[in-house]
């Protein structure tokens, strides 16, 4: 959680705070879509892996809620890349986001029972968390079109959810 | 002929003896918020959500009852009893709202 926390965040500072003489020191459109899409994304992919591992009630209701509602709000994303015809384009965010995951999986992998629960929760909260503050300082401002901004900020309400309920799943373990 | 009398007295009955008509309260979900987030019913209303997200939602409170909405669907409540109850979404629990019943 720790290591994907981290070089997350700094990829995400990288977009946000790099002090080039480019004047792109927001991301694009292309690349917002890319990125939001790519955190949904990583998020289904936790909660497949949590749905194989898991045998505790509250965390497979959980894991379920983040492929329902991930898959639904992808879908919409694609929707609207298509209606604008915007082609996602990879980042170093996006890059850093997966292989920050990959890293994530790989640790959790090697968990079980209640463990595997517990880690599998606390880095749901983690990463909800780090992909709000993405989104509220760096995403959303910086999105140009005004459907996308505001299916970036239906984004946020539900990752805010998503958090929330995470808290009280890990809550339920202690 | 009908008296007049009569006539009234019917009249009375008719109004008089028919409760206060059970209502329907609707209230829209959309992008992740109830609206009206406060609503006010009497016992015997019905409160109906209508749920325009792709995504579901519930209108639950902890310990009492709890309303599966799917998306884009609607799903209703018959209100039992007077009380003033917060309610939230089991799954999204920064959606919140207030649901206060009378006794008619």
């Amino acid at each position: 959680m720790f290591i994907r926390s981290t070089t997350a965040l700094a990829a995400i500072f990288l977009l946000g705070a790099a002090p080039s003489s480019q004047a792109a020191d927001k991301p694009t459109d292309p690349q917002i879509a890319h990125i939001a899409y790519t955190a949904g994304v990583l998020d289904v992919e936790a909660a497949k892996q949590a749905l194989k591992k898991s045998k505790n009630k509250e965390v497979v209701d959980f894991a379920k809620d983040m492929v329902r509602d991930h898959e639904a709000v992808n879908k919409q994303a694609l929707d609207l890349v298509k209606k604008l015809k915007v082609t996602p384009e990879d980042n170093p965010t996006s890059k850093a986001l997966t292989k920050a995951a990959a890293e994530e999986r790989a640790k959790l992998a090697k968990l079980k029972g209640a463990a595997f629960d517990k880690a599998y929760v606390a880095s749901e909260v983690a990463y909800h968390k780090q992909v709000n503050g993405a989104l509220e300082t760096l995403l959303i401002p910086s999105a140009s079109n005004a459907e996308l901004k505001s299916l970036l900020e239906t984004g946020l309400k539900i990752f805010q959810g998503h958090e929330q309920h995470a808290e009280h799943v890990a809550g339920m373990l202690k | 002929m009908m008296s007049r009398r009569h006539l009234w007295v019917a009249l009375a009955l008719a109004t008089g003896a028919a409760p206060a008509k059970a209502e329907t309260i609707e209230v829209t979900i959309e992008k992740l918020v109830f609206s009206p987030a406060k609503i006010e019913a009497k016992v015997g209303d019905t409160i109906r959500w209508v749920n325009k997200d792709v995504f579901a939602h519930t209108a639950t409170v902890n310990g009492a009852w709890e309303v599966m909405i799917p998306p884009k669907k609607a799903a209703s409540l018959t209100v039992k009893k007077a009380e003033s109850v917060d309610y939230f979404c089991r799954f999204h629990p920064n959606m919140k709202g207030h649901l206060t019943v009378t006794s008619p």
